[in-house]
C-alpha cells in the first residue's frame, strides 16, 4: 500500500499539460481525482515517474446544456453531476448513475473523465455514455478530436485515448421527446462495483412505439459494451413487458462475463437479462411521462 | 465482618444510585468519547518515538514452496534500507520459530518452506516507511512451488503429504489433535432410539476479524536501561510480557508492554504476530525504536482467522419433537499451524456448548484439528472459543427438526428449554449454566415482533409466489474464562485483576487488567466502583494496557472483562468499604456492626445524621486513621470466577428474497438479550448493535476463500465484502434480566452474545423462505448467487 517515488507537475494550462504529455510520453499519467489511480500506484501495479495534475486548467469542470446536447468537462466529478440542476431536471439516467458510484468521498474526488480513461471493465459512466451515443473530445498538442463512446472503450483499461491527449469533455445528446432513460446496478453493497450494470435509454415514436434505444452493458464483458441485438430486437416493438424480456435475453447472449467474487457467469448472464428489464420499465415509464 | 460477596447476584433492575453518582443501570456518557470524537485518540501509527525506524515485510506469493534463496544485495544498496532480516538470521538466535497459545509452534521466518501465502519471508528495517516498501519490492527471493493443500479433508486422507515434518517422524499426518466430550455410547444408544433423526453438514466458512486499525507495533529497546518497552496494540499485554519474556530470555521487568488506544480487537490482537517479534529483534540489533504496522492487505491475509469449522451433526427426537440426542463430529481448518488463543486443556474451545439452551439427556461432540496451506485459523473472533460454531449447528439443528415435523421452530423451541427452576444446569457435556429463563426471553421477542401476523403474511405471500423467511435464534452464550481448575493459558490461570486506590481527597484511581478496545471500561468500571463505593463516577479513573502499572490480567476477549476484571473491582471496592467501615466507626465512635451502609455513607444505625461520607472517610485514611491500621485507602482483588456466566438471548429475523437476483434482504431483526445485571444500558446497547452487525456481517457477506493454489481470494476490501451502513437492518433491542447468582453484582458478559447470536438466525429465516421448495440447508454467506442458483435449480427465477 506503499506507491514507489514519483514526481509530480501541477500545470497551470492546457498547453502546458499537453506539451508536458509529449515530452515525458510513456512515463506521464495524468492525475484527476486519483481515486482509480492511486490504488494502482499504491499496489505497485502501476509506477509512472510523473503525475501531471489537472486541477488547475480552467474549464475542465464545467457542465452545459446546448443545442447538440449536454457537455460535462472531464474534471467534473460524479457528485458534481449528480447535485447539477440542469442534470437533475432533464437527466435522470445521469443521476440514476452518478447516485450509485462508491461512496461520497469516491464521488466527492472521483471525476467522469478519469472514469472513461481508466476504463475499468466495471465502471458505470461507459455503459451510460454508450447508451446515449455520447461521444468524447480529446485534445492533444497535435489539436482536437470526437470518438464517439460507442468505439472508444477497447478492451480491459484500454481505450481509444493516445498517450500524448487528455480528455476534456463527454458530450451527451439531446434525446428527442418523449423519451426516457434508466440506470439498473445490481451491487453487493452500496457503493460497490457493479456486478451488473445497465443504462438504458427509450425514444418513444408519435405511435408509442419504440422509434429509438440505446443499451449499454458494464461488468459482463472485457470492456462496457453496446447491447446492439437487444437495442435492435426493441425497435419497433410496444414498450411492453414481452418486448423487454425479448431485450433482456438478446443482451444477456451478447454479454461474456468472466465468474468471479461476484458470482459464475451463468449467474451474470442470468443478471444480465433481469437488470435489462429492470432499466428498461423504469425508461418506458420515463419515457410514457413525456407523453 | 466483611459484606464482601453479600450482594451477589442480586437483582438489580433499577438504579441504586443517584444519577449523580451514575453507579449500575445508569447510561453514563463514555469518558472515553471525547478524544476518540475530535480524533485525538492515539493509536499506534500516531506514535513516533525520536530516531525511529521502520520495518516492512516480504511476503510469499505462494501458499506452498521451498525458499531456495533470498537475495538481498538490491535492497541493501538502497539509501536508507539498514537491514534485511531472514530466517537464517534468526536461527542463529534460535528465534526463528515461536510457540503458539495453543502449545504449537509458528514460524517467525521460514528458514526454508513458506506454508501460506502472504506469510512473512523477509523483513527490511529503513529510515522511512517509503524506504522500507521500496526496500521490500528489491528482496528477490527464488522459491519453487510446491503442491498445496487448501482442503482439510484431503489433508486427511493417508496419501496427503505431511505439512509439518518439524513435527517429527511419529506424527507423520496432517491431524493435530482429537477431542471429545460427553457419552459416545449413550448417545448412539439414544440416537437409534429416536422416533424421529435429522443430520446436515454444516460449513462455518473462515472469516477475518478486519479491525479498523491493522495491527502493529513499536519496539523499543534500551541498551543502556537494559530496558525493551514494546508498544503495541494488544488485548492481552501482560501475556505478551511473559510470552516475551520466555521466548527472548530478557528479565520480565525489564519488559513493558504499552497499549495504547485500540481501534478493534474482536480476538484478532490476542496473538503474537511474526511482525512483532521480527520488530523486537531489529530493535535489539539496532539499538532505536522500530516501527512495524500492517497494511490492510497484510491484515486480511496473513492475520488470525476464525472459524472454517466442517460440522456434521445429528439431532435425534421423538415425534412430537422433544430432543433426545446430538451428536456432532467437525473437522477443524486451523491452516498450518494452531494458534488458537484457547485454554490449555481446550483445543476446541468450548465446543460441547452445542447443546444449547435445550434440556435433553445425550450428546457426544468430537472434533479433529488439522493442518492445511493457510494462515492460522480458529483464532479470532470468538473463535478460539467457538461458541459462534456451537450455537450455530444446534440452532440450525433445531430449526430443521421443526421444519422436518412441521411444528412452529418456536413452539418447538419453548417446548425443549431447559426451564427456569432447572438452574443451575448441569449440561450432557459437563457446563453448569448459572442461571437464564429462556421461555420469558423468547416469548419478548415474539411480541416484539408480532411473530403470528408474520407467519400469516408469509402465507399469504407464499401463495402469490413471494418469498418472505422467519428465522429464530435462542442462543446461550458461555463467557468469563475462566475458574483456574479448568482454564489456563501455557499454564497462566485465567484470573484477573483490579487494584483502586482512592486519594486522600475522595477521588479514585483504579487499574485493570484487562484492556478496552472500544468496549467503555473507562465507564463501565467506574461504574462498578460508583456502585459500591458511592464516589461519583466522574471521580474515578480507569487505567488498563501498561503493564508497569496495571495488575496482571489475562486480558479482554471471549466476554471475560465482566465476568473475570469486574467481579475483581467490584470486590476490591468491597475490600475498600470494609477498611472504610473501620475507619468511620472510628470517626463516629460508634461499633461497626452499629453501622449501616447507604448512599455512600456511614451513619449509626437510628441516628442517620451521626455519619461519614466515603469522601470523609478517604480524606480520614490519611489523616486521622486508627491506631493500629496502616494509612491509606487501597484493595487489590485477584479473582478466580467460581463457574462461567452464561448470557442468552432470543433473536427474530424476517427476510424477503429478491427472485429476480437472488438478494436477501433483512426486513426486521428483533434481538431480546439477558446479560444479568447491567452495568450501563447505553454501552449494552452498543455492545448488541456492533455484535448483531458483526454477525449479519458473514451471514450475508463475509467468507475469506481460497482457491486450489491457496490464493487469497479476498485478500482487500474490495472482496470481502463488509456490510456498510446501507445495507444494515435497523436492529430492534430487548431485554430481560436474569442476575448471575454467583457474579458478585450479577453480571454476565455481553460483548459477543450478538455475533454468536445473530448468524442463525438469519440463516434460519433464509431457509424457512426457501423450505417449501425443498431446500434444508444452505450456508453462509448467502449470497445472492448461491440463492439465485437454487432459485434456478427448482425453476422459481423471476
Ligand atoms: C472505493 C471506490 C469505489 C468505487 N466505486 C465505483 C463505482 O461504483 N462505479 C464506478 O464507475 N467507479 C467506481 N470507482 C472508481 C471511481 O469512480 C474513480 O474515481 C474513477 O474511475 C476515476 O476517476 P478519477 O478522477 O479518480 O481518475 P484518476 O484516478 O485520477 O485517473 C484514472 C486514470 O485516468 C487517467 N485520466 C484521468 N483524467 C484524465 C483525462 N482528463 N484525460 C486523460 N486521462 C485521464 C489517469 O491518467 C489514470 O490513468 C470507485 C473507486 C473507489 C476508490
Amino acid at each position: 500500500m506503499i506507491p514507489a517515488q514519483f514526481d509530480y507537475v501541477r500545470p497551470a494550462a492546457m498547453h502546458e499539460a499537453l506539451q508536458i504529455l509529449v515530452d515525458r510520453e510513456g512515463d506521464a499519467k495524468i492525475l484527476a481525482g486519483g481515486y482509480s489511480l492511486l490504488p494502482l500506484l499504491k499496489l505497485r501495479l502501476a509506477s509512472p515517474a510523473l503525475l501531471v495534475d489537472i486541477r488547475d486548467i480552467d474549464g475542465l469542470d464545467e457542465i452545459v446544456e446546448t443545442t447538440d446536447g449536454l457537455r460535462i468537462g472531464s474534471r467534473s466529478t460524479h457528485r458534481s453531476i449528480l447535485e447539477n440542476p440542469v442534470v437533475v431536471a432533464g437527466y435522470p439516467l445521469l443521476s440514476d448513475a452518478a447516485g450509485g458510484i462508491g461512496d461520497p468521498q469516491v464521488r466527492n474526488w472521483g471525476t467522469i473523465g478519469g472514469s472513461c480513461a481508466h476504463a475499468d471493465p466495471s465502471s458505470d459512466w461507459p455503459a451510460v455514455l454508450i447508451a446515449t451515443s455520447a461521444s468524447i473530445v480529446l485534445r492533444s498538442t497535435a489539436g482536437e478530436r470526437t470518438v464517439p463512446a460507442r468505439s472508444f472503450f477497447l478492451d480491459t483499461f484500454q481505450t481509444a485515448i493516445e498517450p500524448t491527449e487528455l480528455l476534456t469533455e463527454v458530450i451527451i445528446p439531446r434525446a428527442p421527446r418523449p423519451s426516457g432513460a434508466a440506470y439498473a446496478k445490481l451491487e453487493r453493497r452500496a457503493g460497490d462495483f457493479s456486478t451488473v450494470g445497465v443504462a438504458a435509454q427509450l425514444s418513444l415514436g408519435a405511435d408509442g412505439r419504440i422509434a429509438a434505444a440505446g443499451i449499454g452493458l458494464t461488468a459482463v464483458a472485457e470492456a462496457p459494451f453496446a447491447a446492439t441485438a437487444a437495442e435492435a430486437s426493441l425497435i419497433g416493438s410496444e414498450p411492453n413487458e414481452a418486448a423487454f424480456q425479448a431485450a433482456g435475453i438478446a443482451a444477456a447472449a451478447e454479454s461474456r462475463p468472466g465468474s468471479d467474487s461476484h458470482g459464475p457467469a451463468e449467474y451474470k448472464r442470468a443478471m444480465v437479462k433481469e437488470m435489462v428489464v429492470r432499466a428498461l420499465r423504469s425508461a418506458a415509464g420515463r419515457a410514457q411521462a413525456q407523453r | 465482618m466483611t459484606d464482601m460477596m453479600s450482594e451477589t447476584g442480586l437483582l438489580k433492575e433499577t438504579p441504586q444510585t443517584t444519577e449523580a453518582v451514575g453507579g449500575m443501570g445508569y447510561s453514563v456518557k463514555r469518558k472515553e468519547d471525547p478524544r476518540f470524537i475530535r480524533g485525538q485518540g492515539e493509536y499506534i501509527d500516531d506514535l513516533v518515538l525520536p530516531g525511529m525506524l521502520w520495518l516492512d515485510i516480504v511476503r510469499s506469493p505462494y501458499a506452498h514452496a521451498t525458499i531456495k534463496g533470498i537475495d538481498a544485495s538490491e535492497a541493501l544498496k538502497i539509501p536508507g534500507v539498514l537491514a534485511v532480516i531472514t530466517g537464517a538470521d534468526l536461527e542463529k538466535a534460535g528465534l526463528h520459530w515461536m510457540p503458539t497459545l495453543a502449545g504449537d509452534k509458528q514460524m517467525v521466518l521460514p528458514t526454508d518452506t513458506v506454508m501460506y501465502q502472504a506469510q512473512e519471508v523477509a523483513a527490511v528495517v529503513a529510515t522511512s516507511r517509503y524506504i522500507a516498501a521500496d526496500g521490500v519490492a528489491a528482496v528477490l527471493v527464488d522459491y519453487e512451488p510446491l503442491p498445496v493443500i487448501v482442503d482439510p479433508f484431503k489433508s486427511l486422507e493417508p496419501d496427503a503429504f505431511v505439512l509439518r515434518p518439524d513435527r517429527g517422524p511419529d506424527k507423520a499426518n496432517n491431524h493435530i489433535w482429537h477431542w471429545e466430550s460427553g457419552d459416545r455410547a449413550g448417545t448412539d444408544t439414544a440416537m437409534e432410539a429416536a422416533e424421529v433423526r435429522v443430520s446436515e453438514d454444516i460449513y462455518i466458512p473462515r472469516i477475518h476479524v478486519a479491525s479498523i486499525e491493522t495491527c502493529g507495533c513499536i519496539a523499543d529497546w534500551n541498551a543502556t536501561r537494559g530496558q525493551m518497552t514494546l508498544h503495541m496494540t494488544s488485548q492481552a499485554p501482560h501475556a505478551i510480557r511473559t510470552v516475551l519474556a520466555l521466548v527472548s530470555g530478557l528479565p520480565e521487568q525489564n519488559i513493558r508492554v504499552k497499549t495504547h488506544d485500540i481501534g478493534g480487537g474482536f480476538g484478532g490482537k490476542v496473538p503474537v504476530y511474526p511482525g512483532y517479534v521480527l520488530a523486537v529483534v531489529a530493535s535489539l540489533t539496532v539499538g532505536k525504536p522500530v516501527k512495524w504496522i500492517e497494511d490492510r492487505s497484510e491484515n486480511l491475509q496473513a492475520d488470525s482467522f476464525a472459524r472454517d469449522y466442517h460440522i456434521h451433526a445429528e439431532l435425534g427426537a421423538t415425534k412430537a419433537g422433544k430432543i433426545t440426542a446430538l451428536k456432532v463430529k467437525t473437522v477443524a481448518d486451523h491452516g498450518y499451524t494452531d494458534a488458537a488463543a484457547d485454554p490449555s486443556k481446550f483445543p476446541a474451545g468450548l465446543f460441547n456448548v452445542i447443546t444449547g439452551s435445550y434440556d435433553f439427556d445425550n450428546a457426544f461432540v468430537e472434533v479433529d484439528g488439522v493442518y492445511t496451506n493457510k494462515p492460522p485459523g480458529g483464532v479470532a473472533y470468538r473463535c478460539s472459543f467457538r461458541v459462534t460454531e456451537a450455537v450455530h449447528a444446534i440452532e440450525r439443528m433445531v430449526d430443521i427438526l421443526a421444519h422436518d415435523i412441521g411444528k412452529d421452530p418456536a413452539r418447538l423451541r419453548m417446548e425443549n428449554f431447559i426451564q427456569p427452576d432447572q438452574f443451575p444446569y448441569k449440561t450432557p457435556t459437563g457446563w453448569s449454566y448459572d442461571s437464564g429463563d429462556y421461555p420469558r426471553a423468547l416469548q419478548k421477542a415474539l411480541d416484539m415482533i408480532g411473530y403470528d401476523d408474520l407467519r400469516k403474511e408469509q402465507l399469504e405471500k407464499r401463495a402469490k409466489g413471494e418469498l418472505m423467511g422467519i428465522g429464530i435464534s435462542s442462543f446461550t452464550e458461555i463467557v468469563g474464562a475462566g475458574p483456574s481448575h479448568d482454564f489456563d493459558i501455557l499454564g497462566i490461570k485465567m484470573f484477573d485483576s483490579c487494584e483502586i486506590r482512592v486519594h486522600p481527597t475522595g477521588k479514585v484511581l483504579a487499574r485493570i487488567g484487562v484492556q478496552t478496545q472500544g468496549q467503555g471500561h473507562e465507564t463501565t468500571f467506574a461504574q462498578i466502583i460508583a456502585e459500591e463505593l458511592g464516589f461519583p463516577v466522574a471521580d474515578i479513573k480507569i487505567e488498563y494496557g501498561d503493564t508497569d502499572t496495571a495488575p496482571y490480567g489475562l486480558g479482554t476477549y471471549a466476554s471475560r472483562s465482566t465476568p473475570v476484571a469486574g467481579a475483581a473491582t467490584a470486590i476490591a471496592a468491597r475490600k475498600i468499604r470494609d477498611k472504610s467501615r473501620k475507619i468511620a466507626a472510628h470517626l463516629l465512635e460508634a461499633s461497626e456492626d452499629d453501622l449501616e451502609w447507604t448512599n455512600g455513607k456511614f451513619s449509626v444505625k437510628g441516628s442517620p445524621d451521626k455519619s461519614k461520607t466515603i469522601q470523609e472517610i478517604a480524606f480520614a485514611a490519611y489523616t486521622n486513621h486508627p491506631a493500629g491500621m496502616e494509612a491509606g485507602l487501597e484493595a487489590v482483588d485477584y479473582y478466580d470466577p467460581p463457574n462461567l456466566t452464561c448470557p442468552f438471548g432470543s433473536y427474530i429475523c424476517v427476510v424477503d428474497i429478491d427472485r429476480g437476483t437472488g438478494q436477501v434482504t433483512v426486513r426486521r431483526f428483533v434481538a431480546v438479550d439477558d446479560c444479568g445485571n447491567i452495568i450501563n444500558p447505553m454501552i449494552v446497547d452498543g455492545q448488541i448493535h456492533g455484535g448483531l452487525t458483526m454477525g449479519f456481517a458473514p451471514s450475508l457477506y463475509e467468507e475469506i476463500s481460497y482457491d486450489e493454489l491457496g490464493n487469497n481470494l479476498a485478500g482487500t476490501f474490495m472482496d470481502y465484502l463488509l456490510p456498510t451502513a446501507v445495507e444494515t437492518p435497523a436492529w430492534e433491542t430487548g431485554k430481560t434480566v436474569t442476575p448471575s447468582p454467583h457474579h458478585p453484582i450479577g453480571a454476565k458478559g455481553v460483548g459477543e452474545s450478538a455475533t454468536v447470536g445473530a448468524p442463525p438466525a438469519i440463516n434460519n429465516a433464509v431457509v424457512d423462505a426457501l423450505w417449501h421448495l425443498g431446500v434444508r440447508n444452505i450456508d453462509i454467506p448467502l449470497t445472492p448467487q448461491k440463492i439465485w442458483a437454487i432459485l434456478n435449480e427448482k425453476g422459481v427465477t423471476a
